[in-house]
């Protein structure tokens, strides 16, 4: 076994530090040791999506990249997205008024991978959405809420009200 | 870069490159492969970024797949990356993923080696005893085997511009948006000023252990006019060139088939560029 490195990078604003062998995951060092559990694990090899944070400033898969990559970097998991504890992100607002959750597993990957979505494409296409979503897996709603909630999300961060 | 190729001379077998992480952090998660040392390439600036280059581009290595998907010089010397980009997995992987991990890795399905075997692109590689060139009929050995040595990294890959008139085209056919390719390929076809093909490159993705040029394809096209070729019943030739194997996701015969069907209408679609073009110029 590899002998422990210091970590350190900003999660959610606030600066991080850790210890953990060189294969310790982003997604692992983002759980158990920032506590920001909104990262979840569901295949652990870069196809469901779930584990989706970004790094400085652009969706990546967490449980691909180790903690060690990540030295220096400023994360975003989904806790870091709205702007306070009392008030939530446009994009998880939407996710809750169009039903685009049922078990809520995928949600947090969902939330941050159409967040950056719609920072790149803010008027985006149905089918442009389609595309957009189709790195995150869901088991549940079929997609139509979720396609419906990035819709409303876009129209919302473009300053269009619902 | 020194460093990197010193720690590999000194590990050999027991190193491996990490670069997007894409492909190689999942076959280590599933426990398919391990490795006493993996040496990161994500702070090696110089494996960065796209380069006009001779009329071409030289693309290092480690440049990130979501970099050329948006490289204006790509997109004008060598369209058909720009066209084949996203078609490779999702945003997310391509905010990683290398170009140079994409063909260092040289999944058969993958959509850069088809591109990089179909327009004659090099690939430089170092070592720690110096620097070689390696064309694209000589890179890709048998699946997921490449002429990069465990000592060696690929540094990065360089192409050409046509300088005529040329249609190019990218397709593939997948179950889902971003799953790997059941059958795919990237053309280019160029003429002489009078319309006539004088150049046809064809490159194939999921239909053989490697990608595979369509050799009999672009030997028919080669003298035809590019008003008058049918595409659809040259498509059809690409079924003998290709060697597919049957598995879950689809038989060998419906790669075959389904294959030189999309052959056909890639084949159309750079066609229809070529008289588009014709026709306004
Ligand atoms: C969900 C998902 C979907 C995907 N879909 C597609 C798809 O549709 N099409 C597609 O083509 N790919 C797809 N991929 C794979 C992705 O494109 C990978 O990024 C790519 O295959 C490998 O590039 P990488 O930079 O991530 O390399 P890594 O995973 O870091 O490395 C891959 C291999 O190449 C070696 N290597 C990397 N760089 C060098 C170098 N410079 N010199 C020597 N050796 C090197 C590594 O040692 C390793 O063996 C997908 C991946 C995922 C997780």
């Amino acid at each position: 076994m590899a002998d422990q490195v210091p970590l350190s990078m900003t999660v959610n604003g606030r600066t991080r530090r850790g210890m953990g062998e060189p294969r310790l995951t982003l997604a692992d060092f983002l759980r158990e040791q920032a506590l920001c559990t909104g990262v979840h694990l569901g295949c652990e090899h870069g196809v469901c999506g779930s584990c989706t944070v970004l790094m400085d400033g652009e969706a990546v898969r967490s449980c691909l990249l180790f903690a060690v990559q990540a030295e220096g970097a400023d994360i975003t998991t989904v806790e870091g997205l709205a702007p306070d504890d009392e008030t939530l992100h446009p994009v998880q607002e939407a996710f809750r008024d169009c039903h685009g959750l049922q078990c809520g597993f995928c949600t947090p990957g969902f939330v941050v991978s159409v967040a950056a979505f719609l920072e790149a494409n803010p008027d985006p296409s149905d089918d442009e959405i389609r595309h957009g979503i189709a790195g995150n897996l869901c088991r549940c709603t079929g997609y139509q809420g979720i396609v419906a909630a990035t819709r409303q999300a876009a129209a919302v961060l473009k300053g269009e009200g619902q | 870069m020194a460093d990197v190729v010193s720690l590999l001379a000194e590990h050999g077998d027991d190193a491996k490159p990490l670069a997007g992480g894409q492909s190689l952090v999942p076959l280590l998660a599933m426990r398919l492969t391990r490795f006493e040392h993996i040496v990161d390439l994500n702070r090696v600036d110089e494996l960065f970024g796209v380069t006009a280059d001779n009329g071409g581009v030289r693309i290092a290595a480690m440049t990130r797949q979501a970099a050329v998907e948006t490289d204006a010089t790509v997109a004008d010397r060598v369209p058909l990356l720009h066209l084949a980009t996203p078609h490779i997995g999702h945003f997310q992987i391509r905010n990683r993923g290398t170009i140079g991990g994409s063909v260092a890795h040289a999944d058969p399905a993958s959509e850069y080696p088809a591109v990089m075997l179909a327009l004659d692109g090099t690939a430089e590689i170092a070592s720690a005893s110096g620097t070689r060139e390696v064309p694209a009929a000589e890179f890709f050995e048998s699946t997921f085997m490449t002429a990069v040595a465990p000592d060696e990294l690929l540094v990065a890959l360089r192409f050409s511009a046509w300088d005529q008139p040329a249609g190019f085209a990218f397709d593939e056919i997948a179950r889902r948006s971003g799953d790997f390719a059941l059958a795919g390929a990237a053309v280019g076809i160029g003429t002489d000023a009078a319309g006539r093909i004088n150049r046809a490159a064809v490159g194939m993705l999921g239909v053989g252990p490697i990608p595979l040029r369509a050799s009999s394809v672009e030997a028919a096209l080669i003298g035809l006019a590019a008003a008058d070729a049918d595409p659809h019943e040259i498509g059809r030739l690409a079924a003998d060139d290709m060697d597919p194997i049957g598995d879950v996701h689809a038989s060998a015969d419906y790669r075959r088939r389904a294959g030189s069907t999309l052959v056909g209408r890639i084949l159309a679609s750079a066609l229809a560029q070529l008289t588009q073009e014709a026709g306004n110029g």
